[in-house]
């Protein structure tokens, strides 16, 4: 038996784990200290927990604790990253190049860069699994270019970008390479090293920790990158953040990361399993239904599918006892299908019918199964009611047909 | 968001889900809405010739749940209605009965525009000129 509602949309965010829970609660009561205090036992407490989650993060994507600076979230470390290296680096250039699936804490950084006149931005496109082009990336590098930010894995598709290759061209041009890796960190292997990365965003939240706390890397060595804060006052994370420490959300961070990099190997097979299992179980009861992202190179949790001649919020009205998310223009405010979605040039129709599922450490095979036979069933009943699967079926191609909308 | 109970209750068993039988007569069909927007809505009505009555109405409808529940009230509303009042139908109407929010607007709009184009294609239909051998439903969006 399965307990209702299931949640399964594990890229939007993820239940805080209880070890991690554990591990933060002494820091609300007895352990309360400021880590910026240097003068008493409550503040060397924290500022030993602090030091400690330093290392679990940096342990996690193969960098050294001092290249930790904590954040509120990924939202901020890409916010920091984009205009920081931009406004530091303005007398050596003033372009930048990103991807046109980045999150819109990237595109959002790169439009105010835009908008200022601070610098030109090259929206890189992807090919129909949501991948960017090295080659393309490449040819769009000019004398001016200060910044790449390509994600590593993609929120909605979970595509993984070719990062390591990404970072070997941004390091033989000596341009500073940001990655938005919140969906890779503790999911897949990320090594800032071998990946070539100078600066990384990864989020508490999107890994079983907590929200409103996050970090961003900044590399120190080989070479040493830049930054010009965002936030100014009382100099704290080595001047490039100030504002006093979050300490138990960076515990909760810190405990999290530990915890991901212990057991990722084993949580990867199981959730690939399961993933597995959703995406066969739909894909056989089910015709018409059609896989977003790339087939191999992806997120071992993800499965975003279009269902073709159902509308994506419907079924999630349909289906109101899971938690997943869709692509669909009716449950954006903006009126507008998934921009993601269609950069990979899906049909502005199968755009609407998308869904995304994101399985995640506390679901059990029973749900997938629940879950299977929930989906199936309402995109039947869904589809006996839409005219489009009407129309197909008497063999009329949908493209061919005049439209009238307002 | 929230739906209403009305809306839940529409889209959970909806009225009249269907088409007539190709070749049925007095039948209008309209479409409207596109699948790149999201949204197309189908209703037939089928309408007396003698008395101009609304006898009956089936929808299909791809579109969001508002959309299904506003085409599914929609069939109920005008069953029983001449067309002259069924033309009448606004928005509003179905706004209200279903406690639509604002962000659904449009689906009760392209309800009211499904009312239009199904009684305009009947119309069409009836003319003298055109009549027997088009009393296929339109297989095609309308134009009007
Ligand atoms: C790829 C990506 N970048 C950035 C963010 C923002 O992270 P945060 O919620 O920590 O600000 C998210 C989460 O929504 C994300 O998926
Ligand atoms: S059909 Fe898109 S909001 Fe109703």
């Amino acid at each position: 038996m399965v307990k209702l509602p299931i949640y399964m949309d594990n890229h939007a965010t993820t239940p805080v784990d209880p070890r991690v829970i554990e591990a933060m609660l002494p820091y609300f009561t007895e352990k309360f200290g400021n880590a910026a205090s240097r003068n008493h036992s409550f503040g060397w407490e924290a500022e030993e927990a602090v030091d400690r989650a330093r290392n679990q993060i940096a342990a996690l994507i193969g960098a050294k604790s001092k290249e930790i600076i904590i954040t509120s979230g990924a939202t901020e470390s890409d916010n920091l990253a984009i205009k920081g290296v931009v406004e530091f680096y303005k007398d050596k250039g003033n372009h930048v190049i990103t991807c046109v699936t980045e999150h819109k804490a990237v595109l959002d950084s790169c439009r105010a860069l835009e908008r200022t006149g601070k610098a030109t931005v090259t929206y890189l496109p992807v090919d129909k699994y949501g991948m960017v082009d090295p080659d393309d990336l490449r040819n769009a590098i000019t004398d001016k270019t200060v910044l790449i930010t390509i994600m590593y894995a993609n929120n909605e598709v979970g595509t993984i970008h070719p990062i390591a290759e990404i970072g070997r061209i941004a390091k033989e041009k000596g341009i500073v390479f940001h990655c938005d890796a919140v969906q890779a960190v503790g999911k897949v292997p990320v090594n800032v090293d071998r990946d070539g990365i100078d600066l990384l965003s990864l989020s508490a939240h999107k890994i079983y920790g907590p929200k409103g706390v996050g970090a961003i890397y900044v590399r120190s060595k080989g070479p040493r990158v830049r930054l010009t804060p965002q936030m100014d006052g009382g100099g704290h994370e080595r001047g490039m953040r100030s504002g006093t420490l979050n300490v138990t959300g960076i515990v909760g961070l810190g405990k999290a990361c530990e915890i991901a990099g212990a057991e990722m190997e084993e949580e990867n097979r199981r959730l690939l399993d399961l993933r597995n299992k959703l995406q066969a179980g739909i894909f056989e009861r089910l015709d018409e239904v059609y896989l977003n992202g790339h087939p191999t190179a992806r997120l071992p949790g993800n499965l975003n599918v279009s269902f073709a001649y159902v509308e994506g919020e419907s079924l999630l009205m349909g289906i109101s006892d899971i938690a997943v998310s869709s692509g669909s223009a009716c449950t954006s405010a903006t009126l507008e299908p998934s921009y993601v979605i269609r950069a990979l040039g899906v049909d502005e129709e199968l755009a609407h019918s998308s869904i995304r599922f994101g399985v995640g450490r506390f679901n059990t095979g029973d749900e997938v199964d629940f879950v299977t036979d929930r989906v199936t069933r309402e995109v039947k009943r869904l589809r006996e009611m839409s005219p489009l699967y009407e129309m197909a079926r008497e063999g009329i191609d949908l493209k061919t047909v005049q439209w009238k909308s307002e | 968001m929230a739906y209403s109970e009305k809306v839940i209750e529409h889209y959970t068993n909806p009225r009249n889900v269907g088409s007539f039988a190709k070749g049925e007569d007095n039948v209008g069909t309209g479409i409207v809405g596109a699948p790149e927007c999201g949204d197309v809505m189908k209703l037939q009505l089928k309408i007396n010739p003698a008395n101009g009555v609304i006898e009956d109405a089936k929808f299909k409808t791809f579109g969001c749940g508002s959309a299904i529940a506003s085409s599914s009230y929609v069939t109920e509303l005008v069953k029983g209605k001449h067309v002259d009042e069924a033309m009448a139908i606004k928005n509003t109407a179905i706004v209200q009965e279903l406690n639509l929010p604002p962000v659904k607007i449009h689906c009760s709009v392209l309800a009211e525009d499904a009312i239009k184009a199904a009684i305009t294609d009947w119309r069409k239909h009836q003319e003298p000129a055109v009549e027997s051998a088009d009393a296929v439903p339109a297989r095609t969006a309308q134009e009007g």
